[in-house]
This record gives structure tokens, sequence and C-alpha cells, in this order.
């Protein structure tokens, strides 16, 4: 029932947000933030709450949803969906915040389309049917379609279209892959699906994941959508949308087809490899602010998979411990991509320079998530590299030479950020007036950072409490039913 | 004096139709004798109650039937199929009475709504055929009255084309239609379909054959499959909006239910023949639908074309052959119906507003000018795609599943290829209402017209049928299940 209310209370807000007529743009906008809130505190109870001794599946709801086919409204809480969710639930009352702040144009439609992406994503992470799954997977489209393309920037047409055709090209191979997988099976339902060891079916799954991610080279949308999205948006998808894709890895590929994965490990972990580096290199010779970020996110994105597909307790501790954080990390920079060029009026690294000077706040919030996010011995981002990397090690070391390489990449990009905005000489873009963080987006970043820092300190909070603490025998035996 | 032996004839299972034609009659004579300004509330009134009439009657039949029967000499046969998809019929027709309502007919608003109803009679009768006769004299009885409906707007070149184009190709499939039963009849010597599937054993194989063939072809023209679509562009671009909207939705319904009552029945032992050629055309109605709406800049020609690439969806489960693919084909009748009435009602309402044909540009702005409108029109549009929360996402995915479970996952892909094509053109209407300015600032004729209360209903109806059928698919899924128990299907 919690479950449930998790997915649709932010459903019900964003459709009261909608239809109510409201006075001003800011009752809307408070409307939303206000329910944004309840959600959040509604996950705090529950996480509070939660048993982290059992790695079942806790606060299950099921109801037939049509039967001859065996598909059923199926959903509940794993101990590693739960911090997936926590993850969905922080991001997005952050991104609604900030949109509040700013003053987005038409505040109710676009503070509700947030409100109802959250609801999908949670619904994502939380569904245990792979119709729901998939329903959940599609209606998480709808909303972003629409967020780029009314409030993007002036490239968003071309943005839009893109990331639509991708996305939907390979959550259509998904299409295919449920039904075949579900019909084989007689069920839909996944508590109840056994092991299968069909290539295709395995590869319809992963078309959609690959691109989702992205895994290199799937990933032609990327940078278009992550520079035309409103920086809350972008926030939202790099931080918390391409987690999805991950949690599909996690909860659907690895458990349903182990034989494949071992099968595929290979080829699956050339393409990571190259995306990690791939990413890391474009990230350091991007222009602008965003793409520094978009492509350190597509080289994160594709170092999780590489977590993953290591398929034992290191690697994936440390995929979920690096989802969690890489998370955290890409919508803190992009928020804070979006307080710069509202400053500047630009993302462009040539024009931008010496906003520390006079800006303590931006200056420190910045360099403290740089600092997190190229992974500095201490920081939660460095334990959950450390993790996938001693994970991927006992597969072979050269991918773990690759990984550590990336790290190394890492901090050259990071670096290079934070001082091409922060330090030299003021950039010609820069006014002299423009403020320091205002009190308001500090109140929507630093938690974000806060809640990093924490981690830093105590990552065990989520290593420790995810996977009934047997990662590995979790997946190959909790997640699947009786074959 | 010899008395010529009439059969039986039960008065219960002809009650949709004939309360259609009863309306159809006071829809011609009584406004002769009525002031100008009530005869179109008095029409519209009139049509829509008789709408709800047998589709209360249809209903009722549906309750009561739980076997199929022949009646009245087994020309028709009374069964659950024909009852839903008659349903189905009526509900579109209701729907349009809302989107016709504030349409300017001038003198022809008796004729247009009797015409309306007989044409639903005729579909309502064409969907319970159950010998070669009564499904030619149905298939004509309802064309004709569309050939005049997309005319009646006969002070516009565009539709007076369109209901000629029609009439000639129309008639075309239907002499194809016919000759094939000829040969179908010469092979067997038998017209009543379970007939000819029993005799089907000792005719001549090329005959039969050849008949079968041309009848598919024949039903394809009505259906609008590719490659015997080639008037559909041209028709529902050409004919009144209310009317596209009418056609577009009820005439895939009958010929679609027909076309798996008919080949079901009449051919269960030549099913591999039927579902390979049935397989074929699905592809190309898909490759040639999606790629052709993508270049489209009118928006009822690119929803004809849309509606193309669904007849290929919809032929999909019709195509297996199995009592799956059936409960698919009439679960996804029922959410495409409501949703394409719906789309061309939005697209009407903007035809008005705007005076003049609806390009995609001229859909620029709509989303934020009429909300409503607009959150509909996205709704259909991402429900065409096949997203949720539609009921033609359940509609495709058992359509799909419907193939896979035959062993056609193949079909599946094609389906879902040709899926990711259309995304292209469909949220090209989503862009246009919400993304783009109104750059074009195009002036209403007139200044904005007032609200229209029957096509916002109409639209409001769809919306809940679209989003209904979504949530309660299983009360449907049983409908259709029921709706096809009585068929024998050879997989």
């Amino acid at each position: 029932m919690l479950t449930t209310a998790l997915i649709f209370l932010p459903i019900a807000g964003a459709l009261f947000v909608w239809i109510v007529p409201w006075p001003t743009a800011r009752a809307a906008g408070g409307t939303a933030l206000l329910v944004a809130l309840s959600e959040l505190v509604l996950w705090v109870n529950r996480a509070l709450n939660f048993d982290f001794g059992s790695s079942g599946l806790q606060d299950e709801t099921s109801h037939s949803w049509f039967s001859d086919l065996g598909v059923s409204y199926a959903v509940g809480l794993f101990d590693f969906s739960l911090w997936l969710v926590g993850l969905t639930v922080i991001v997005s009352t952050a991104a609604i915040a900030y949109g509040f702040w700013t003053g987005r144009e038409r505040m109710g439609v676009y503070l509700g389309l947030i409100l109802f992406l959250e609801g999908a994503t949670v619904g994502v992470f939380t569904a245990q049917d792979l119709l729901l799954f998939y329903v959940f997977w599609e209606a998480m489209m709808i909303p972003l379609y629409v967020l780029i393309g009314v409030w993007g920037g002036p490239g968003r047409f071309g943005a839009t279209i893109k990331f639509v055709i991708y996305t939907l090209a390979g959550s259509l191979l998904m299409l295919v892959a449920v039904i075949a997988f579900g019909l084989s099976a007689g069920t839909f339902d996944m508590a109840q699906l056994g092991e299968n060891g069909s290539v295709w079916i395995f590869l319809g799954f992963a078309a959609a994941f690959a691109v989702k991610a992205p895994l290199w080279p799937f990933h032609g949308w990327l940078p278009d959508a992550y520079r035309e999205a409103p920086p809350e948006v972008a926030a939202l998808l790099s931080g918390v949308i391409s987690k999805a894709a991950t949690y599909g890895f996690l909860r659907i590929a690895l458990p349903f087809f182990p034989g494949v994965v071992s099968d595929w490990r290979t080829p699956v972990l050339v393409l990571a490899s190259i995306g990690l580096v791939y990413g890391s290199l474009l990230a350091f010779r991007a222009p602008d602010v965003r793409g520094v970020i978009a492509y350190s996110s597509l080289a994160q994105m594709n170092l999780i998979v590489i977590g993953l597909f290591a398929v034992n307790d290191s690697g994936l501790s440390g995929a979920l411990l690096q989802m969690i954080t890489h998370g955290l990390i890409s919508a803190a920079l992009f928020l804070l991509a979006g307080a710069v060029e509202r400053r500047a009026a630009t993302g462009n690294l040539g024009l931008l320079g010496g906003m520390a000077r006079g800006r303590p706040a931006l200056a420190t919030v910045l360099i403290t998530t740089g600092v997190i996010a190229l992974a500095v011995p201490g920081s939660s981002a460095f334990a959950g590299e450390f993790l996938i990397l001693n994970g991927i090690f006992t597969r072979g070391w050269g991918w773990a030479v690759v990984g550590a390489v990336a790290i190394v990449l890492a901090a050259m990009y990071m670096l290079r950020l934070i001082s091409a905005v922060l330090h030299r000489d003021p950039g010609p873009s820069v006014p002299e007036a423009a403020l320091d963080l205002r009190p308001a987006e500090m109140s929507v970043i630093v938690p974000l950072v806060a809640i990093l820092l924490a981690l830093s300190f105590w990552p065990a909070a989520i290593t420790d409490h995810a996977f009934g603490g047997r990662p590995s025998g979790s997946v190959s035996s909790q997640f699947v039913g009786a074959p | 004096m010899t008395k010529f032996p009439t059969p039986a004839i039960d008065w219960a299972a002809l009650s949709p139709e004939l309360i259609l034609l009863g309306g159809a009659a006071l829809c011609l004579l009584v406004p002769l004798f009525l002031p100008d300004g009530w005869r179109r509330h008095f029409c519209a009134f009139v049509a829509a109650g008789c709408f709800i009439g047998a589709g209360a009657a249809a209903i009722l039949l549906f309750h009561l039937d739980d076997v199929g029967v022949g009646v009245v000499a087994d020309a028709i046969q009374r069964d659950r199929l024909a009852e839903l998809a008659q349903i189905i019929v009526v509900g579109s027709g209701l729907l349009t009475v809302g989107v016709s309502y504030a349409y300017v007919l001038r003198e022809r608003i008796g004729e247009y709504y009797t015409l309306l109803l007989t044409a639903a009679a005729g579909m309502c009768f064409f969907v319970a055929a159950s010998n070669l006769m009564t499904m030619f004299l149905g298939l004509e009885w309802f064309s004709i009255s569309l050939y005049i409906l997309c005319a009646i707007a006969v002070e516009e070149l565009v539709s007076l084309e369109a209901g000629l184009k029609y009439l000639i190709v129309g008639s075309f499939g239907s002499a194809i239609l016919l000759f094939g039963s000829a040969f179908v009849y010469g092979a067997t010597g038998k017209i009543g379909f379970e007939e000819i599937a029993a005799a089907s054993g000792t005719a001549d194989h090329l005959f039969l054959v050849v008949g079968l063939a041309m009848i598919i072809v024949g039903l394809a023209f009505k259906a609008s499959a590719a490659p015997f679509h080639m008037w559909t562009p041209d028709v529902y671009q050409g004919a009144p909006t209310p009317v596209t909207a009418f056609m577009s939705a009820a005439t895939k319904v009958a010929a679609l239910v027909l076309t798996m009552r008919l080949l079901v029945t009449a051919f269960p032992s030549q099913d591999n023949l039927w579902t390979i050629a049935l397989a074929v055309i699905v592809c190309i109605s898909l490759a040639w639908g999606n790629l052709a709406a993508l270049v489209q800049t009118d928006v009822k020609r690119m929803l004809a074309y849309s509606s193309i690439s669904h007849a290929g969806f919809l032929l999909m489960p019709v195509a297996v052959g199995t009592s799956l693919g059936g409960r698919a084909l009439m679960y996804y009748l029922i959410a495409y119906a409501a949703m394409s009435t719906g789309s061309f009602a939005v697209v009407a309402a903007r035809e008005r507003e705007l005076a003049r044909p609806v390009t995609f540009d001229g859909m620029a702005g709509l989303g934020w000018e009429r909300p409503g409108l607009g959150a509909a029109m996205t709704l259909f549009m991402f429900g065409f795609i096949g997203l949720p929360p539609a009921g033609l996402f359940i509609g495709k995915f058992y359509a799909f599943s419907a193939a896979v479970d035959r062993g056609w996952a193949w079909l599946a892909i094609v389906g879902a290829v040709a899926t990711a094509v259309s995304i292209y053109y469909y949220l090209g209407i989503v862009r246009a209402m919400y993304f783009q300015p109104a750059q074009v600032r195009v002036a209403p004729a007139g200044g904005s017209p007032p609200r229209d209360v029957a096509l916002g209903t109409s639209v409001l109806l769809s919306v809940v049928v679209t989003i209904g059928s979504f949530v309660a698919a299983q009360p449907l899924l049983d409908i259709a299940r029921d709706a096809v128990a009585t068929l024998n299907f050879p997989h």
C-alpha cells in the first residue's frame, strides 16, 4: 500500500496542479513543491521503518490487471530499490524547488510534469511485473519530451526528436522482449518468472537499457538533450532517469539471464570500457559546462555498467553506491551549471572564468561537488569506484586498468571545469555585478552536497543496507522466482 | 395462388439496425415541417437518441446471447461478435453526432443525419452477415451512404472530389469482392459461410483460391490496408471532418470484424494461404502508411496515413488466426475507434477556428489556447504510438503477443520498427501544439467561435474510453473474449 502511495502521490499531485485554475503561478508552484515535500517525508518515513535484515520484497501489493496473459499490478520495494526511490524523491524535490525559485513560465504545467515524471520513475523502481515496468518506463518519456520541448533551449526541436526516437526504438525492442519472455513463461510477474536462456530476449532488454543509460555507442541523443533541457530537467535526466537503465540491468538482465550475461560479458565490457574512456576524453575537450557534465555522466554510467557486469559482491555494491552518488553529483552539477548560466548567460567555458572572486558560496559548493565527482580518496564516489574496480579486477585485471585510467581522466576534466569557471581572470561574459549563490539556490543545492558528504563519511549506509548484505547471492536467488 | 415461403424473422436480432433506420426516416421527413432554426437540434437529438437506443439494444443482445445462431434463414448471424462490433460502430456514431452538431450544413441537415444513421445501420448489418449475399448487400448499403456523405459539402470542390473518388475506387473494390464471391460460389455451390467451409473439401481448388484472394482484396479496400489504400488519403482529407471521423473509426471496425468472421468461418482449411497473405498486407500497410505519413503537412492527410498503418496493426491479430488474435482485434478496435474519432474531432474544432484546412503549422499554439483539446490530442497522439496511459498500448501489446504466440516474432518486430517510425509524425503534432509559438498568427474567421459543448463532450467521451480501456482492461478483454468465443479459430 505504501509503495502504491509513493508512486501515485506525485501523479495525483500533478493532476491536481494541472486541473485547478490557480490564481497565481506561485500558488501552483507552491502546491507542487508541497506535494514533492510530502513525498519526501513519505519516503523518509518508509526508509526509517525498513527492515534491512532481509533482502526480500517488502510492502508488496499485487492485483490482477488482465488475467489471461498473467499481467498484474504488482509493486514492492527491495532494499536497493528503496535507495533508488530515495534518489528519485530527493532529486525531484530539488528540481521542483529550483524550478519554483527560478520562476519558469507556465509554472503549474511545468512542475506538474516534473511530479508526473517523479511518479513514473518511482514506478519503474518498484514495479514487480514486467509489463507494469514497461508501462512506467514509457510513462517517463512523455513528460520528458514536453519538458525539454517547451522549456528547453534554442536547439530543443532537434534534441527532443533525437531523444525520443533513440529511447523509443530501444524500448520497443524491449516490448517485444517483454512479450516473448512473458508468454514463454506464462506470467509477467517477476516473482514467478524463472531464468531464461534466450539471447534474443536478453538483447531486446539490453537495447532499451543501453540507450537509456546510455552505453557507448548508443549515446547519440545525450549531448543535445543534456544541453537543451532546462538545468533542473537535465539534473533529473542524468541524475535519476539514467539510473532506471542501470536498475533494469540489475533487476532484469542479470537475474533472469545469468547464462547469457556470462556469455556476453566481454562484448558488454568492451563497449562500456570504450564508453568510459571516450566519455572522459570528450568531457575533457567539451567547450561548455553542460558538455563536461554530460560526457562525464556518459563515462560514469559506463563505469556503473562495468561494475554490474562483474556480477560479484564488490562490483554490485559499488555499482549501486555509484548510482546513488553519481545521481546526486550530476544533479548538483547541473543545477550549478544552471546557476552559472543564469549569471553569465552562457555556458561556454571560453567566456567564463574568475567567478570565485567575491562569490565564496558558489566557489565552495562547486569545488566540493567537483572534488567528490573526481573521486578524491575519502569521497563516496571514490568508495563506489574502488568497489567497482575491485569487483571487475577478479574478472580480468585489464578491465580494472581501463577503469583506473578513466579515474585519472575524471580528475583532469573536473579540475578543468572548476578552474575554467571559477579561477583565472574574469571571463568576458561574467558581469561584475553577478551575484553569489542566492539563499534559494543554496537551499536546493546544499542539501544534495550535504548528503554526498554524509555518504562520503559513511558509504556503508548504502553498501551495508542493500541486497540483504549478499549482493551476488541475492541477484541470483532473491530476484528470481522458482523456475 | 402459391404461397412463397418466407423465413422466420428474428426482429430482436435486427433491432439495432431497425432503430437506426427509424431514426433515419425521422431525420429525413420531420425537418420538412420544422422551422429553420429547429432542424439542426431536432436531427442531432434524434440521431444521438437512435445511436444510444441501438447501442442499448446491442448491449442487451450481447448480454442475452451466449451462443451464436443463424437467423433469418441463416442470412445473418446473431452472436456476440456482431453485437460487440455494433456497439463500437454506434458508439463512434454517437461521438460523431457531437462533432457534427456545430457543423454548418445549410439545407442538407436532414440528409446528413439520415445518411449517417443509414451508414451505421449498414455497418451493423454487415458485421452480422453470414453469407456472401448479405455481406455484399451490407457492404454496398453502408458504402453508398458514405459516398454521399463524403460529397455532402457540395459547394466545396474537395468534398465533391472526395465523394467521387471514393465512389469510383470503392465501387472497384466492391466489384472485386462480388467477383470473388462469384468464384467461391462457383467452386462450392454455396453462399453461407459455414456451408462454404463444409463444401470446400470437394470444391475446385483453383476457383476457390482465386475467389478467396479477390474477397480479401475487396475487404482490404474497405479497411484501407495497403496496397489497396489509394483512396484513403484523398477521401479522408477531402470529406467533411465529422464524416472522416466516423469513417475512420466505424468503417475499419466493420471491415475488420467481417474479414475475421469470413476467413475464420468460411475458409478455415485455407488458413495456410490467408494467414500469409494477410501478414504480407500487414507489412506493406505498416511500411507504406508510416513512411508516407512522415512527409505530410496536412493533419487530416497525416491521420489518413496513420489509419492505413493502423489497418496493418489491426490486421496483425487477424492474420495469426488464433483466438488470442481475435481478442486482440476486438479490444484494439474499442480503443482505436474512440481515439480515431476523438483526434478527428479535435481537428474539426481547429478547422472551424481557422476556417481553412488544418496543417501542422495550423496546430501551433493549440495546446495553450485550448488546454482541454490540446491535452486530449496529446493523449491520442501518444496513444497512437502505443504509449500508456491509452488503451491502444494494451491493444498493441495484445496484437504483438498474438503474433509472438503464433511463433511470428518477426511480425511483432516489424510492428515495433513501424511504431518507432511513427513517433516522428505523431509527436510532430504535439510539437506543433506546444513547442511552437503560433508564429503565423492565423486570425480566426469572425473572431473566436463560441465554446462548442457538443464537440467537447465527444472529445471527453473519447478520452474516457481511451484511458478507461487502459485502466479497466480486464472487463473489456472479457467482453472481447466472449465476442470471439463462438468462432472456431484454425490455430
